[in-house]
């Protein structure tokens, strides 16, 4: 038992920071805004050559083969300036699907390619116009067509780089891929956005940091008052236990059982329930300044929004968090306790 | 990261197993704030756990433990409230000043108190609160006055849990004429030492659980002092961060409890509100996020790293929880919550005991309202 992460990860999840530290920062966001813009070619290149695309890809298909864990920690990161590009759905969860099904498909041998997702449990299909290749749903089978093989329909969000479309298709104009394990796609999607939720969380607690050192009012500035302090603090406990669920979801997914699927539901309602108090948090210690265009802490609440109702509504993890309680053993001894051991 | 036990740890958690099957009390013991048996009811189960190498399964062998590391103390913690077993009588000693002792005291201190402590020998209450001085603790104002290798104590402690059945108390003391953090001092006096008048406070349960103590120039050896002389906010707030992160609360309590509520939940859905099912699986979510946290933070410890201001989340997230899940163990209940337990329809579980204890949460081991100060100011760097 041992609940840390290795030097190996620790570097890893620096070198993804500092990438996107240097790429992503609210200026990249609005000039992108501002041209309509969902993907930043210069950036998706320097997150292909930094090989973060490749983590959760077996090496047959030209992957680095590493683990949720690795994946979770990058998604953090992305999630800490809440990066446009498609990442987590292409790399973490699209990706992966198409290299069990084709592991030489030409798709994967073009590190530069997004691939788009319509799932079943989403009605609509986010990045479908950019993307090399959509993998599409039909009765349990994978598909695959590009964009143009498909009819879209777009489906404006709130996050301006969330773009969402209804998908028609025709199966003589894509190619089928045979069975595909839509339920692992599900709960690795669940997953990286909560780790991405983590990100989004702790990004809007630092910012509502930063202004209240700075904003003064009665000759203080705000952030020595306690009322302000007091919703920082607390959104900060929600971050504070939202980090071990997402660690330990991401470990034991591989698990694919009752506990592990709970773990992960988990994961996904307590992240995303953090990101969306640690933004009104933020929102509200800027005040009017928080309900301007100008301040950058509306984009961290609007993907919040938006990934609390996709990959799964909140209702849906309860209820598989329910039926972990209510079928499997419960107690002390049964925090890491796997389907049938123990039973 | 390996989320699986080892071999050894499994091994671990069998042998205690076995071990309180066959000594836990099948009647449970009458509660230790209430009466004086029941204080010593849980002291003599105290030497049971004792003999049997329990009493601190983390301390060195030499001082009374079993050298244990956070992992097996979990699980120790994880079986002991599997199994029903008594509460900790001597938890203020144990949990409290014991990990402070091994990190801050001398050999010949070790020796002399931790085995005792172990033992349940001498039973120990922590005398920081003064009428004066209770959020700000800084602001205590009991005096110790040194006189060769003496301290000569002065002053009026309160809110001390246990004192009045306790045999030793650890309490904050000033040197005369100093202020705030200067000049105190963590130092240990007997609680029937000449001079010292304990008084009983009932609680709002109606326990005798607290006491408040007057020092009249009660004698005590230098010897008895923790630290160095005038380090004693230091070392307090080690104890604190002992107490709020770490080992007055762990896990398996409210892991035990989630699972009676969700015991409770399914005996009563019939004809309870179908919306407290969504409590319900929070309150498990809660428990679970708990386990994890503090297996972390265990984790973390062992690879060298230190307890930090992080340790106020906890305090927060245990008391919010234990208030949200006995709370909807109330509303399950319905009109049966508010009965005591002499009621002729009381319930087996006595949930509202537990919510009236757990409503103390939020203000014992400093209030939440300073807990969220310091996260404010110490992890995220607010100005004061
Ligand atoms: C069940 C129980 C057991 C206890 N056991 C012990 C024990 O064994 N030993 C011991 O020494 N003490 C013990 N205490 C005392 C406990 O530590 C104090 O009650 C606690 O530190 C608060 O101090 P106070 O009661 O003086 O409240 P006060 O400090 O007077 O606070 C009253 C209220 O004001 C708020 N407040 C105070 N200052 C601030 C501030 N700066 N900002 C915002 N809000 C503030 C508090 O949060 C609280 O809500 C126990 C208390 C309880 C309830």
């Amino acid at each position: 038992m041992d609940f840390t992460l290795s030097e190996e990860q620790l570097m890893f999840a620096e070198t993804a920071r500092s990438l996107f530290a240097d790429s992503c920062t609210p200026d990249h966001w609005r000039r992108m805004m501002e041209a309509g813009e969902a993907i930043d070619p210069a950036r998706w290149a320097a997150i292909v050559e930094t090989g973060l695309t490749l983590v959760l890809l077996p090496e047959s298909a030209g992957g680095i083969d590493l683990t949720e864990t690795d994946f979770a920690l990058i998604a953090q990161e992305a999630g800490y300036v809440a990066l446009p590009e498609p990442l987590i759905e292409s790399a973490g969860v699209a990706a992966p699907m198409l290299a069990a099904l084709a592991p030489d498909h030409a798709l994967l041998a073009d590190p530069t390619a997004t691939i788009a997702i319509a799932h079943p449990a989403n009605p609509y299909v986010a990045n479908a116009d950019s993307a090399g290749g959509i993998i599409l749903h039909d009765g349990g089978d994978a598909w695959l067509a590009t964009p143009d093989q498909v009819t879209l329909t777009a489906q404006p969000s709130i996050d301006p780089f969330r773009r969402l479309f209804s998908v028609a298709w025709d199966k003589d104009k894509a190619t089928a891929l045979g069975r595909a394990d839509w339920n692992l796609a599900f709960d690795r999607a669940a997953l990286f956005n909560a780790a991405f939720a983590l990100g989004l969380a702790q990004r809007s607690v630092d910012l509502a940091v930063d202004y209240a050192k700075e904003r003064q009012q009665f000759g203080k500035p705000i952030g020595s008052y306690q009322a302000v302090k007091h919703h920082l603090a607390s959104a900060q406990v929600a971050i504070e236990f939202a980090k071990p669920v997402v660690a330990a979801a991401a470990a034991e997914i591989g698990a694919r059982d009752t506990q592990a699927r709970a773990r992960v539901s988990h994961a996904k309602l307590v992240a995303l329930e953090a990101a969306d108090k640690a933004a009104r948090a933020a929102i509200q210690v800027h005040g009017a300044m928080g309900y301007s265009w100008e301040v950058d802490v509306h984009l961290f609440l609007k993907r919040a929004l938006a990934l609390t109702q996709t990959w799964g509504t909140p209702s849906t993890h309860r209820a598989r968090i329910a039926t972990r309680i209510f079928t499997q053993p419960m107690g002390p001894d049964q925090t890491f306790a796997r389907e049938t051991e123990n039973a | 990261m390996d989320l699986n036990y080892t071999p050894e740890q499994q091994a671990f958690r069998a042998e205690v197993r076995a071990w309180l099957e066959a000594h836990v009390p099948s009647e449970p013991l009458e509660h230790f704030d209430a009466t004086r048996e029941g204080f010593e009811a849980h002291r003599e189960w105290e030497k049971t756990l004792k003999s049997g190498d329990w009493g601190m399964v983390t301390w060195p062998r030499e001082y009374g433990g079993r050298g244990l590391d956070l992992i097996e103390w979990l699980i120790f913690e994880e079986e002991y409230y599997r199994a029903g077993a008594p509460g900790r009588v001597n938890q203020n000693g144990i949990f409290l000043l014991g990990p402070t002792l091994i990190e801050f005291g001398t050999h010949e201190q070790k020796q002399r108190f931790l085995p005792r402590m172990a033992s349940g020998e001498e039973i120990w209450a922590q005398a920081w609160s003064e009428p004066m001085a209770g959020s700000d603790l800084a602001g205590v104002r009991a005096t110790a006055t040194r006189e060769g290798d003496d301290y000569i104590l002065n002053g009026h402690k309160i809110w001390s849990s246990r004192a009045v059945f306790a045999d030793w108390a650890f309490g904050l003391f000033r040197e005369p004429g100093s202020e705030r953090h200067k000049g105190m001092s963590l130092i240990f006096f007997p609680l029937d030492a000449p001079g010292v008048t304990v008084n009983a406070i009932k609680k709002i349960n109606g326990h005798v659980g607290f006491a408040e103590i007057f020092l009249e120039n009660v004698r005590v050896p230098a010897f008895n002092r923790l630290g160095e002389e005038g380090q004693g906010w230091h070392i307090c707030m080690a104890t604190a961060g002992f107490e709020r992160g770490l080992m007055l609360r762990s896990p398996a309590r409210y892991q035990v409890a989630a699972k009676k509520l969700a015991e409770l939940w399914a005996a009563n859905k019939e004809t309870a509100d179908p919306g407290l099912e969504a409590d319900v699986v929070r309150a498990h979510m809660n428990a679970d996020a708990y386990a994890l946290n503090i297996y972390q933070t265990a984790s973390r410890l062992m690879a060298g790293a230190k307890i930090g201001p992080e340790a106020s989340t906890n305090k927060i997230f245990w008391s919010e929880m234990d208030i949200h899940l006995t709370q909807t163990a109330l509303n399950i209940l319905g009109p049966q919550a508010e009965l005591t337990h002499e009621a002729p329809d009381a319930c087996a579980v006595d949930w509202i005991d537990d919510y009236i204890f757990a409503l103390a949460g939020p203000i014992y081991a400093g209030s939440n309202e300073i807990q969220r100060n310091i996260i404010a100011e110490r992890m995220l760097g607010l100005p004061r």
